[in-house]
């Protein structure tokens, strides 16, 4: 079977979604079956390839130039079907919420297709420059759902996205036509991610540095990286909440995943220090977003920088060599997991108090048990609380950044943890077991007046099935998924 | 289709001028204060990149360079006009930006010395290619990604910054038609689809603008602040 089957059923539920009809269920219910198929398939596909089939073997020499499928994209791949899952499921119930007319309705579902079927091209696509087009995709088909609650602030963010997004889209553009330069200029082979590394030492050297760096700040912009990151904290806040749950979970990741595709290709080139690029750019990334954590007033915005920080930390990893790949590939799934179930508890929380302003928000527990539970747990798993996944992943790499006796780096990357975990948990602390001031606490005694706030099942339901990675990768990594880790891991060398 | 010998030092001179015309236009853009004329000169530009494709495509007897510029002159000069008509509302075109964020000598200074900046960019990544890359194309086309980015950073209108954005695809375009000649013609056939897509999307976010704060001047929301937001939560 071809690879290329996953792409079909988000395509033909986005055609579906477009079509009016007057029953509710019908655009979430395609969207829904969509992303159950498209998660079949890529379970099944990583399940082959953790067993150590080819899947791209058997297609005929005319895909093989265009289609690459190994253990680093079925990762990504399974990351995008499970975050495409949980976020359909949780938009179920979220968008049924405010005044929406039919016709809003089909154009985010119409969107969120196209723009699950955008990211899953990228793993699936080996040309680089086509993978541009389909970075540039994701772009476009999230834009207006970075938009749709239609609002000042809203259409501001849209705005400020696309065009910073489509800005590092054109220098990634020219990078990427300078690689294709440097690989012809050593001989011809085919322009994927696998003749680029086979053709690196016969680039000229200067063309194929440039050439990463002005990819690695093009795309940067999109994965969100200091100091091009203004644009991500205003669209991963002010999209619907499942939007945001794909935007910082799995969008930002599937870019870093082009950039990482480089790493290995830059490798065989003398001096060209990529690793140590994406040291001090990851670094950067980390320290700053762990600062700006401190003094954030809308709590969509904290997850939102906190996303910034850990796209750090995986660049961080990569930068470290090696030994800390296996951690990167790990920090890349604990955080996918993580950061859309931090979303939905920020969405259900702002279903259950109306406003995102933290200030606003105290004694959440209280008033809303379960959405209050959930942004707790989101604020201790995002921050690596022990237990958790997260805590895992981040002390696999600072174990192998020690034993790489690269001490700086390292030390740098737990402070900023440190002070990231106390920045998130300062703010999560107050809105869940925070008192209200005296006067307003007096005036507001929700349980009697309006009665104990009810998450809509679905919502629920979508919580529910995104904290179970969250607790289980904590204590326990599946064979299979060990096993596609690492050779996910053995694709960011040469 | 097959050139000369004698004829190849023509088109390249050909194909110099068209280069230098092309920058001149990215130039303008950054300078022209009439929206209008900033999509006169975008169409201008677009043109000038199809001419350089066409004559290396002489030069290098390439038919796919001549798709290339085929391309460009359907999608930049019919069909982007046309979809702003059909997105967009008519406002933007009649804009004329009275407060700059830099004034025009300013904003001509930073360009130039961008300009100089790509050139010596351009000229030792030129030189670490093989010959038959050689020319104009790489540094005008850096100049050409430098002052379409510079455009955006200070235009506050809507239609400039759009021009910006497919501008700076523009410049890089024009380095690839030289250092990227063998590119699959699916991947230009794509990549001038996206072009299309985004005036479609920009289109409609600013048409969506303009019916909400009733301005198309998008560079001016500013907003989402750390310190807006705290001043609103006072």
């Amino acid at each position: 079977m071809n690879v290329v089957v996953i792409l079909w059923p988000p395509l033909i539920a986005a055609a579906l979604a477009v079509i009016p009809s007057r029953r509710r269920w019908w655009q979430p219910g395609v969207t829904l079956l969509s992303c159950l198929l498209v998660l079949v398939l890529t379970v099944r596909l990583a399940w082959r390839i953790a067993a150590g089939a080819s899947v791209t073997a058997g297609l005929g020499p005319g895909w093989s130039n265009w289609v690459m499928v190994d253990g680093l994209s079925a990762l990504i791949l399974l990351l995008i079907a499970l975050v495409a899952t949980t976020a359909a499921i949780f938009s179920v119930g979220y968008m049924e919420h405010g005044e929406r007319t039919p016709r809003r309705l089909r154009l985010y579902y119409a969107n969120y297709n196209l723009f699950v079927f955008s990211m899953l091209a990228i793993p699936l696509l080996a040309e680089p420059t086509l993978v541009w087009i389909v970075v540039e995709l994701t772009t476009l088909c999230s834009a207006l759902l970075v938009s749709f609650e239609n609002t000042h602030e809203a259409l501001e963010a849209a705005w400020k996205y696309v065009v910073l997004s489509l800005m590092g889209a054109g220098f990634a553009l020219f990078g990427f036509l300078l690689l294709f330069a440097a690989m012809h200029a050593g001989g011809a082979g085919p322009y994927t991610w696998t003749g680029l590394i086979a053709a690196a030492p016969t680039m000229p050297p200067l063309v194929a540095q440039t050439a990463f760096l002005v990819i690695l700040i093009g795309l940067g912009t999109k994965v969100g990286l200091v100091p091009m990151h203004t644009w991500l904290p205003d669209a991963h806040s002010q999209a619907p909440s499942p939007v945001c749950a794909l935007l910082s979970g799995i969008e930002t990741t599937t870019i870093l995943y082009v950039i990482l595709r480089l790493m290995p290709v830059m490798q065989g080139i003398p001096g060209a220090h990529a690793a140590t690029w994406a040291l001090v750019l990851g670094l950067t990334s980390v320290g700053t977003a762990a600062l700006l954590l401190l003094q954030v007033t809308d709590y969509k915005r904290l997850f939102a920088f906190s996303t910034v920080e850990h796209m750090g930390i995986i660049l961080t990893a990569v930068g470290l060599g090696t030994s800390a790949s296996y951690g990167a590939m790990q920090q890349i799934v604990t955080h996918s997991v993580t950061k859309s179930f931090c979303f939905f508890a920020a969405g259900a929380t702002l279903l259950a108090v109306g406003t995102r302003q933290i200030g606003s928000v105290r004694g959440l527990i209280r008033r809303a048990p379960a959405a209050g539970a959930a942004l707790l747990l989101a604020g201790l798993a995002i921050t690596g609380a022990p237990p958790l996944a997260v805590f895992l992943s981040e002390f696999a790499i600072l174990r192998a950044g020690l034993l790489q006796r690269q001490y700086l780096a390292t030390g740098l990357l737990a402070l900023f943890i440190v002070i990231a975990f106390f920045g998130v948990m300062l703010h999560v602390n107050r809105m869940v077991f925070g008192t209200a001031a005296g006067a307003e606490a007096a005036e507001d005694p929700p349980e009697e007046t309006a009665g104990p706030f009810r998450l809509p099942f679905s919502c629920a339901l979508a919580l529910l099935l995104a904290a179970i990675p969250v607790i289980v990768l904590g204590v326990y990594i599946p064979a299979p998924l060990d096993e596609l880790l690492k050779q996910a891991a053995a694709a960011l060398s040469r | 289709m097959m050139a000369t010998t004698t004829m190849q030092p023509l088109l390249e001179n050909l194909n110099a001028l068209a280069a230098g015309l092309f920058l001149l236009t990215a130039f303008g853009m950054v300078a022209m204060r009439q929206a209008r004329a900033c999509l006169h000169l975008f169409i201008a530009q677009s043109l000038l990149l199809a001419a350089s494709a066409a004559l290396l495509a002489l030069r290098f007897h390439s038919a796919h360079l001549f798709g290339v510029a085929l391309v460009n002159v359907i999608t930049k000069p019919v069909i982007v006009p046309w979809l702003l008509r059909r997105t967009a509302p008519a406002e933007i075109y009649t804009r004329r930006e009275i407060d700059q964020v830099l004034n025009v000598p300013t904003a001509l200074a930073i360009a130039l010395a961008l300009a100089i900046g790509a050139y010596f960019l351009g000229i030792p990544l030129v030189q670490a290619l093989p010959p038959e890359y050689r020319g104009p194309n790489v540094p005008i086309g850096i100049a050409g990604l430098f002052l379409g980015a510079f455009t955006l950073t200070v235009r506050r209108e809507a239609l400039p910054l759009l021009l910006g954005l497919l501008a700076m695809e523009n410049g890089a375009f024009l380095a690839g038609i030289s250092v990227a000649r063998d590119l699959p013609v699916l991947v230009e056939l794509a990549i001038a689809t996206d072009g299309l897509i985004i005036v479609f999307i920009v289109g409609v976010l600013v048409r969506a603008v303009a019916q909400h704060a009733g301005t198309t001047a998008v560079g001016e929301l500013a907003s989402l602040k750390e310190a807006a937001a705290e001043a609103e939560a006072k």
